[in-house]
């Protein structure tokens, strides 16, 4: 399927190609890919498409096992787009097709013989909006174990764990028959990391998990990642800078160009280093742009 | 003196206090269609009762019609209605709620079948229900089926009405779960089906009862579709199986009030009490579940 797809865009026209090629002169220079030493996912020539619309172009990068990356840009440069593509979570939207391929274990996920629900069981995802089933906490994080069939020897003691690394065991280990519902918006948010570290994925998304939370909550989240970092490999969406600062060992800068041929706007990759580069001495003007305020 | 008139006036404000003409005139408009409503309900309530309630005794629910007007009562009505409408509810519910699960959460929307079927599922439930009536009639003829006067047939004419009603309340129900709560169970590993019987429709079931209980109190007030069937006016024998003939409610008030003797309008006004009285007891078993599981996101 993928590789048909690659094939229609190819034949489509000389234009296009051309469309394409100064997409890669934009994004030739991003990285010091070789310098990851063990990647835990890596992109190779990942374009995601709706319908026809092309919303993310040509991304190579590699995600470093036990690090934190974060993706930050503009509004609309495609950076959830691609982090929703690195599970497959992508394949839930009707028309939504990702060409290149994103390896993990040396198998790309998006293989024919790849199964979607082992991809997403293996790497978990954190959302924007904090979404708590409507469960008593403890049923909440079991939930994932059980409907993968995990058989521990003791759930209770699973439970605990996963809320323990969530760093919300003491709050909640009073109440945990009571709804998750009752729990304020930083706890609902690290109730559902603890869901995602129930089933012991490799890789956790995080699309914006702190967009909704007040500064308190978010520096509890923030230290909670540093913390996860010893056990898991962590991407990070932001539109808050300071936080990929303050978090991410390498950041990737997306923004949205103008595809020549169609005019609609695509995401590209800018430029991908670690953090402390990307923010003293970024090589592109458009990053040094970007993370100076002077747009976006 | 200003301060006070001031918070008046803000306080009218967040009433919604305009006193321009118009939206005075609009808001008695809206008070008298209310009132207009609730005195029609009231006059009819309250003249059903004045004139059935002397008829409303042990007979009604024991006695079979009889051409003693004394000695008549809506036994096999009644049992015939509960029966029909159970027979109803065993065909609609599954096949409406599965239909209604497909269309919202696994058919393709992008697919110009599907919406076609989604338009015509919306068409479907402003049809006339004598038109379920004849359509049941001309399929159950080309069948071969020759007694159409009975129980599973009476009871496939009110599933065809109600049918697409449950359908659309299903997807109305599943629509009102966040999409959030789909992408979460979904993320964890769990599968599309995993995440439907788990989350999905756990938490539309509420939503899903509530529209399923008002579309089968409308069936169960439905004589048009059972009468074309050749429903009997007439009935000395429960009902005692899918195949048995049988009366219901609305038919029987409708042969009642058919007839010229003045004791046969007071049975069938008694009749239209017990009749109300069900819909009464069903719509608040509707409102209860509704008000006691609605999930607030």
């Amino acid at each position: 399927m993928a590789t048909n797809n690659v094939k229609k865009s190819d034949q489509k026209s000389g234009t296009k190609k051309s469309a394409e090629t100064t997409v890669r002169i934009v994004t030739a220079d991003h990285g010091p890919v070789s310098e990851i030493v063990i990647p835990a996912l890596e992109c190779q020539d990942v374009d995601v498409f709706y319908g026809s619309f092309r919303a993310v172009s040509d991304v190579n990068m590699a995600f470093g096992k036990n690090e934190i990356t974060a993706l930050i840009g503009p509004s609309g440069c495609g950076k959830s787009t691609l982090l929703r593509s690195l599970n497959r979570m992508n394949d839930l939207v009707d028309g939504a097709r990702v060409t290149g391929s994103v390896t993990f274990h040396g198998e790309n996920i998006y293989a024919p013989e790849v199964d979607a629900i082992e991809v997403r069981r293996r790497i978990g995802m954190v959302f924007q909006k904090p979404n708590p089933f409507p469960k008593s906490i403890y049923d909440n994080v079991a939930y994932g174990p059980r409907v993968i069939g995990m058989k521990p020897d003791n759930m209770d003691d699973l439970v605990e764990e996963a809320l323990t690394q969530a760093a919300l065991w003491d709050e909640v280990k009073d109440k945990l028959k009571q709804t998750a519902f009752g729990l304020s918006g930083g706890q609902q948010q690290r109730l559902c990391i603890a869901r995602t570290i129930a089933v012991k994925p490799d890789i956790i998304l995080m699309d914006e998990p702190c967009s909704a939370l007040d500064p308190i909550a978010t520096k509890r989240i923030e230290d909670l990642m540093l913390e996860l970092t010893k056990d898991y490999t962590i991407v990070i969406v932001t539109h808050n800078m300071q936080q990929a600062a303050r978090v991410a060992d390498r950041t990737a800068f997306f923004t949205a160009l103008p595809d020549e041929t169609t005019g609609n706007r695509t995401g590209v990759l800018v430029e991908f280093d670690r953090t402390s580069e990307i923010f003293t001495n970024p090589k592109d003007v458009r990053t040094e742009d970007y993370i100076s305020g002077r747009f976006g | 003196m200003t301060s006070l008139s001031q918070s008046n006036s803000l306080r009218g404000r967040v009433r919604g206090g305009d006193n321009s003409p118009l939206s005075m005139a609009f808001l008695f408009l809206l008070w008298f269609s209310v009132f207009f409503a609730f005195v029609f309900l009231l006059t009819l309530i309250v003249t059903t009762w004045i004139d059935g309630a002397a008829r409303l005794d042990l007979r009604m629910f024991t006695e079979f019609p009889s051409s003693a007007p004394e000695d008549a009562g809506a036994r096999p009505a009644i049992l015939g209605s509960l029966m029909v409408i159970s027979v109803t509810a065993l065909f609609t519910l599954p096949l409406g709620i599965a239909a209604g699960i497909h269309l919202e959460e696994f058919a393709n929307r992008r697919n110009w079948f599907n919406r076609a079927i989604e338009l015509n599922v919306q068409n479907l439930a402003a049809v006339p229900s004598i038109v379920y009536g004849l359509l049941t009639l001309g399929a159950l003829t080309a069948m071969g089926v020759r007694d159409k006067n009975i129980v599973i047939a009476g009871a496939m004419a009110l599933s065809l009405l109600i049918l697409p009603v449950v359908i659309i309340v299903t997807r109305e129900s599943l629509r009102a779960v966040p999409l959030e709560i789909r992408e979460g169970s979904l993320a964890l590993g769990a599968t599309p089906l995993q995440t439907l019987f788990r989350q999905t429709l756990p938490s539309a079931v509420p939503g899903i009862a509530t529209g399923s209980i008002l579309a089968l109190s409308r069936a169960l007030g439905e004589a048009a579709p059972l009468l074309i069937l050749g429903a009997l006016v007439f009935v000395s024998f429960d009902p005692n199986g899918l195949f048995s003939g049988y009366t219901t409610l609305p038919i029987q008030i409708f042969n009642w009030t058919g007839r010229p003797q003045e004791e046969f309008h007071v049975l069938a006004a008694a009749t239209s009490i017990v009749l109300l009285g069900l819909l009464l007891a069903m719509n608040s078993i509707a409102i209860t579940i509704r008000n006691r599981f609605q999930q607030r996101w």
